[in-house]
């Protein structure tokens, strides 16, 4: 036991959190109980620890008393450790010489019986204290940072990013797995609520991420293995085969018309199916990078090799190669930022709903791109059975606010409901109607824009719509869609005929959304979009450091908050990135060599290769630069020689005497 | 070892179980149930370690001498570990330490492993709640008499060594 002015001098501080915590565990009866416990010096109450006179208390009562161990009995560790650290620094005591207790997530916040959340946060205390009598000064570990920046998605919000942390001067490689960055911005019409063309300020913003000396571009490329630990990870990227050299195609397009195929035939990815292209192709005519690439499911040269690979003669630049593999490149980088987006609802799921059925329902993004100038119908309101709408409806809520499928608000929706309304009544004349529950318009400018839809005679009708189905009862409805729905407003079931359905679908998380969390070693929060570190005061941060997400990958988010979210994560990037080096928590593994046997056992359960064997002594070796802290070669040494700092044998075990120590009479009397 | 029976404010007895939970999976999702107001069973206490792969097998029997009733192991699920494998080997000694607790006549029940991931707060409800009733069937913990022997026995051997 490292005792640092020979006598152990506790302050124990139990928060009120407001009514947070004193609502249900009795503060001044554990402040109470506290004090008479062995080395405590002082035991106080205070409304809000954490508060900076709060904090004041504590450094007030360091210098007083001479405390040298602190305990704060208050909020998770997860959220405010490092205050208190800081604040125990600051006051000149070693900061591990504090330990936290959680007795609001783990006690208030869950339990209802007063009495025995006061038993619970007293044990919890009570472990506590004696715990800090073994803590151990330590420094924290720091390690140097590789300036470089890794971006994974090129979404607006990792376009934002890249371009952020470019402009300040990083070196960033953005990776994307589709052929051309952009993503669901680069598909939307125009935008809410302003109607400025989504084209027009995208894409200058993607030719920027293309043309940035400081921005390497992947497209067409996929993180694949994530090594190290922030401030130097080592990232594995596989280049999927174009067939087409990148550096070499300058997009003229000629090959694209020299193609065997004469008509386009594939139905094209980027206008979800309503249009098509041929097996060689560039997704849009914005696309960045300019790089034509052949899709090897249709190209007949690829698939069998007989084809008469007029492309190939095409081009006079020689950048068609039929035979290219995939290939891997290996970058190191000091921070990750994750910008992959998100997947809209897939409206098969609702079959009531008629999609896939029915060709004259659409979800939203169909609707995008009918209704943009460079899209499969060159703007034109035309169907899919070659008819132009008088009438459409728009179905809110697909996919969200719902217990069968999803019970988030994907946020979005609504606005671009509205949207649509407005463009489609603009590009056809037709009726629309907005089927909706409410409408969510909270965001700058938005609301107005409602009412600006109210003013354009657009029609809504509360209500969730029940079906949407052929079957005529009425002549008026026969070649119609029939949208039923309880118009909740009148309390009468309504039956209303459209030409068009617009499916408003949600947003929920990509599909491989918990692969890229293993691989970059992050959680998912329950609906399975990234879990931040911390929903209000660390949204960008996640708890492995040095890795951050922005947009709709952590949740449903609109361009406005995509883009600020790519902001915030580009400035946590900068601040780890400027200040030089890390600040690692001191919690390796160390060895007392004179105990360790040379058994063996501990070097092959190291996942990091951290702990190897000495020939000459008969001992083991900790790298504590390669230890992240574990601890399973500490539970698994039989001679008790490894030991973990900030969770030492002794620590531990004074933990689980604390808890289970015999009580006090008084603690009987709660 | 002094063994310590709780009750509560009206005399009744109540389980008491230490729960190890792993910092970024577990403990997290404790965390969440807290955020989200999840009410659950008050009598389990939980300590937190780095990674599941700490537990020590001496920590759980240390915690059962000591007068726990029940232990709880909460960790990542398999592929999910914060150190790529701390959770597999958390479960190899899981097994091993399971037969040895039994052997020892320490009820299956008493001794529990669960993956719970960061966003799975409502399974630590779940799981804790679960715990609780299946030890309050049980009963507290009495360890067998038997054990106490043994130690006499092993106490009289030392003795015998120490004197020849």
């Amino acid at each position: 036991m490292s005792e640092q002015n020979g006598e152990i001098r506790i302050g124990f501080y139990v928060c009120h959190c407001g009514h947070n915590i004193a609502n249900i565990v009795d503060v001044a009866a554990v402040a109470r109980y506290v004090a008479g416990l062995p080395h405590v010096v002082v035991s106080r109450e205070y409304k809000y620890m954490c508060s900076d006179p709060g904090q004041e208390l504590l450094r007030q009562d360091i210098h007083d008393h001479r405390l040298n161990r602190i305990v704060v009995a208050s909020c998770s560790p997860l959220l405010h450790e490092q205050t208190f650290r800081t604040a125990t620094a600051k006051a000149g005591v070693n900061p591990f010489y504090f330990q936290m207790v959680n007795i609001r997530e783990n006690v208030s916040w869950v339990h209802e019986d007063p009495a025995e959340a006061t038993l619970k946060a007293r044990d919890l205390a009570r472990a506590a204290v004696r715990r800090v009598a073994a803590h151990k000064a330590l420094q924290p570990k720091t390690v140097s940072i590789n300036p470089d920046v890794l971006v994974v998605g090129g979404g607006i919000a990792g376009i934002h990013a890249a371009l952020t942390l470019a402009n300040a001067g990083k070196k960033v490689t953005l990776v994307e797995r589709a052929p051309t960055i952009g993503g669901h911005m680069a598909m939307f019409d125009k935008t809410f609520p302003t109607l400025d063309c989504a084209a027009c300020i995208l894409t200058p913003k993607m030719s920027a991420v293309k043309n940035h000396p400081n921005i390497t571009l992947w497209t067409y490329a996929e993180v694949t293995k994530v090594d190290g630990f922030v401030g130097n990870y080592t990232v594995t990227v596989k280049h999927k085969p174009r067939y087409v050299k990148e550096d070499l195609c300058v997009g003229c397009l000629e090959c694209i018309d020299a193609c065997v195929y004469k008509e386009a035939k594939v139905p094209d990815e980027f206008n979800r199916g309503l249009g098509k292209r041929k097996p060689i192709y560039i997704p849009f005519p914005q696309a960045t990078p300019q790089v034509v690439l052949i899709d090897p499911e249709t190209c007949i040269a690829v698939k069998s090799g007989k084809c008469k690979r007029t492309c190939v003669e095409k081009c006079d630049r020689l950048a068609i190669d039929l035979d290219q593999k995939e290939s891997f490149d290996e970058i190191t980088v000091g921070t990750i930022i994750l910008a992959t987006g998100f997947k809209t609802f897939d409206p098969k799921r609702v079959s009531y709903y008629g999609y896939g059925r029915y060709p004259n329902v659409y979800i939203s993004l169909e609707a995008e791109r009918l209704i943009n100038a460079s899209g499969p119908t060159s703007g034109e309101l035309i169907l899919r059975d070659g008819r132009r709408p008088k009438t459409v409806g728009i179905v809110h809520c697909v996919g969200s606010r719902d217990k069968n499928t999803h019970r988030w608000c994907s946020r979005t929706c609504c606005m671009y409901s509205l949207k649509l309304a407005h463009l489609l009544k603009e590009h056809s004349g037709a009726e629309v109607y907005n089927f909706y529950i409410d409408i969510r318009a909270a965001g700058k400018a938005y609301e107005e824009f409602y009412d600006k839809l109210l003013e354009e005679n657009v029609h809504f009708i509360r209500g969730r719509v029940a079906e949407v189905t052929d079957w005529a009862v009425i002549p008026e409805e026969e070649g119609k869609l029939i949208i039923r729905v309880e118009d909740t407003m009148i309390g009468v079931v309504r039956r209303i005929p459209v030409d068009m359905v617009v499916l408003a679908v949600g947003m929920e998380p990509q599909s491989d959304a918990q692969e890229v969390r293993r691989l970059f070693n992050i959680s998912c929060s329950t609906e399975g979009f990234f879990l931040e570190r911390h929903p209000k005061l660390a949204p960008v941060d996640t708890f492995t450091d040095g890795i951050f997400i922005a947009g709709a990958c952590q949740g449903p988010k609109d361009i406005p908050d995509s883009v600020a979210q790519a902001g915030a994560a580009a400035a946590q990037a900068l601040m780890l990135i400027d200040s030089g080096e890390i600040k690692l928590e001191p919690n390796t593994a160390y060895l007392t060599e004179q105990n360790c046997s040379g058994c063996k056992s501990c070097i092959n359960l190291c996942p990091y290769h951290a702990i190897s064997y000495l020939d000459d002594k008969h001992r083991a070796s900790i790298n504590e630069a390669l230890c992240k802290g574990c601890g399973t070669c500490v539970a698994s040494c039989p001679s008790g020689a490894i030991h973990q700092n900030l969770f030492e044998d002794e620590e531990i075990y004074s933990e689980i005497d604390g808890l289970l120590a015999e009580r006090s009479p008084e603690s009987t009397a709660v | 070892m002094d063994r310590q029976q709780t009750s509560d404010s009206s005399g009744t007895w109540q389980p008491k179980i230490i729960a190890f939970f792993c910092n970024w999976c577990t403990y997290t999702a404790a965390d969440l149930a807290g955020v989200s107001r999840m009410k659950h069973d008050s009598h389990f206490r939980i300590i937190r370690v780095m990674c599941s792969g700490r537990v020590d097998p001496q920590f759980v029997i240390d915690a059962f001498a000591r007068g726990a009733d029940g232990v709880l192991i909460g960790g990542c699920h398999p592929g999910d570990c914060h150190y790529m494998e701390g959770n597999y080997k958390a479960l190899r000694r899981f097994h091993l330490l399971s037969r040895m607790l039994m052997s020892m006549g320490i009820e299956q029940d008493r001794f529990r492993l669960e993956w719970i991931s960061a966003s799975e707060g409502e399974k630590v409800r779940t799981v804790i709640n679960d715990m609780v009733r299946r030890i309050r069937a049980l009963g507290p913990l009495r360890l067998p008499a038997g054990l106490a022997e043994l130690d006499g026995e092993l106490k009289t051997r030392e003795e015998e060594i120490l004197h020849v």
